[in-house]
């Protein structure tokens, strides 16, 4: 639960967004982030809240990391960390997903 | 699918590239040298890391007089036995109790909550703060979620405790450590040699890395916050160890991807607001003083120890897991320890049947061993 997964902000409304995590879309929270965020922007998110928006010259790299990641199978301990964290953002069916 | 994903080698290649990894032991190899000693021992405080370190082979990697140790890097592991206890008595005394997934096998003095849920207790699993308030919005029963984790995680619970409306079935049990004090705790522990700490690159994405400066100064040894993949792992392994040999007691950031000085300053302020440090055990730790983050006064009609008396009695008459007193997952925690140092690791304690907490969790030291081929330094 450390890891964090970004994704992109596909819409805002309110204090919620709309964003996409490698193809899935997810509701995020933006209640703790520190700066404003608009659709197209891309944020880190722990637990289904954004915690950081991510510097532009950081996106490429960041998503690169992170598909590494989750090329892993499962049962590999970090791309299980950083699948969770996308179930942890709204909209997903958790007890399916962890009792699975 | 966003438009920037890189699946080809390159990509690989920047963040495991084994030129550069040879390069950064080469680096490591030389400063060791210059230090000139048989030993320097560090410690990481974070999952994340032990499980790039074990699934990498880092440590067969590194050189032998480096010894990386992972500390109380796992919430869930540190999580007290009467903390588990008291989410075990809510849930057998028929509150719904929302909680992460890897809470539901850490054992309490009596039971897990998986086995108050064998006894009929409703233990629902949740992957976010915002999904257990999401469950008492749909239910009139009582719902408490035991809330687990460092700082990071804290966040999303103080969120969730701050929205307007509250439905008046939620409480929160809150197991949430704060990580700085357990690194004053263990820098000062006998039988440990620490001298210095790499912090987790995440975590401080919110606290920031200036949160380690009270710590340095207090203690005189260094800390660096790392990222986890390898080559960042080994980056912050160098920084760290180039510390060491200058006498330079400071911070330093190696993740400045991820991690400024002062962090999420509207995190900390949502964190600080809704929770209070307290001291409180770790298991298998020591008391920490301000290690517990507990909900402040104002937040009293939330806290389900305060909402309701958490009866401990109908727990007296259960027998803890005999084979628990073998278990030296505390000393592990500690960092005096490692999981081939205990008898049960891998045989009578395992991923789907742990006797001790370290097996139980994906962060915790036993569980990433067992996961990555048991004894990552050989």
């Amino acid at each position: 639960m450390c890891l964090g997964v970004p994704g992109k902000v596909v819409s805002v409304s309110g204090q919620v967004a709309l964003v996409d995590f490698f193809g899935v879309r997810r509701e995020t929270r933006l209640d703790v982030i520190d700066e404003p965020v608009e659709r197209g922007d891309y944020v880190l998110n722990h637990v289904g809240f954004a915690i950081r928006k991510i510097p532009a010259a950081d996106i490429g790299e960041t998503l690169a990391l992170y598909e590494l990641l989750l090329r892993e199978a499962g049962g590999d301990m970090m791309a299980d960390d950083v699948r969770s964290e996308i179930e942890a953002a709204g909209g997903g069916r958790p007890e399916e997903a962890a009792r699975a | 699918m966003p438009e920037t994903l890189a699946r080809d080698a390159a990509s690989e290649l920047k963040f495991r590239d084994p030129v550069q990894a040879r390069a950064l032991i080469a680096a490591l190899e030389h400063v060791l040298d210059e230090i000139g000693r048989d030993r320097v021992s560090v410690m990481h405080v974070c999952g994340s890391h032990e499980q790039s370190i074990a699934k990498f082979g880092l440590r067969s990697a590194l050189p032998r007089r480096l010894s990386v140790i992972m500390g109380p890097g796992c919430p869930v592991c540190v999580t007290d036995m009467p903390e588990v206890d008291e989410a075990v008595a809510l849930a057998l005394d028929g509150k719904v109790v929302a909680t992460y997934g890897d809470m539901l096998k850490v054992p309490g003095t009596a039971m897990s909550l998986a086995e108050a849920e064998a006894q009929g207790a409703r233990v629902e699993i949740v992957y976010s703060a915002s999904q257990a308030i999401d469950l008492a919005r749909g239910t009139d029963e009582e719902v408490v979620f035991f809330a687990s984790g460092f700082e990071t995680t804290a966040v999303a619970t103080a969120a969730v405790v701050l929205e307007s409306d509250m439905p008046p079935n939620f409480s929160v049990l809150s197991a949430h450590k704060y990580i700085p004090p357990v690194m004053e705790i263990v820098a000062e522990m006998p039988g440990t040699s620490v001298e210095g700490f790499l912090a987790a690159g995440h975590a401080a994405t919110i606290t920031g890395s200036a949160i380690f400066e009270r710590f340095v100064e207090r203690h005189g040894i260094p800390v660096v916050v790392a990222g986890f993949e390898p080559l960042d792992i080994l980056a912050g392994l160098l920084k760290l160890v180039e510390l060491i040999r200058d006498g330079s007691a400071a911070v330093a950031n190696t993740f400045p991807r991820c991690v400024t000085a002062e962090g999420n300053l509207v995190a900390q302020e949502r964190l600080w607001r809704v929770f209070r440090a307290t001291g409180g055990n770790w298991r298998g730790i020591a008391h920490v003083p301000n290690g517990n983050l507990r909900l402040r006064d104002e937040f009293a009609e939330l806290d389900a120890r305060v909402r309701f008396e958490i009866d401990l009695r109908r727990l007296w008459g259960h027998a803890p897991h005999t084979l628990l007193q073998s278990c030296v997952c505390g000393d592990i925690m500690a960092g005096i320890a490692t999981p081939i140092d205990c008898d049960l690791f891998g045989k009578e304690c395992l991923p789907g049947n742990p006797v001790g907490a370290c097996m139980v969790s994906n962060e915790g030291t036993c569980k990433i061993w067992h996961q990555y081929g048991g004894h990552p330094e050989l």
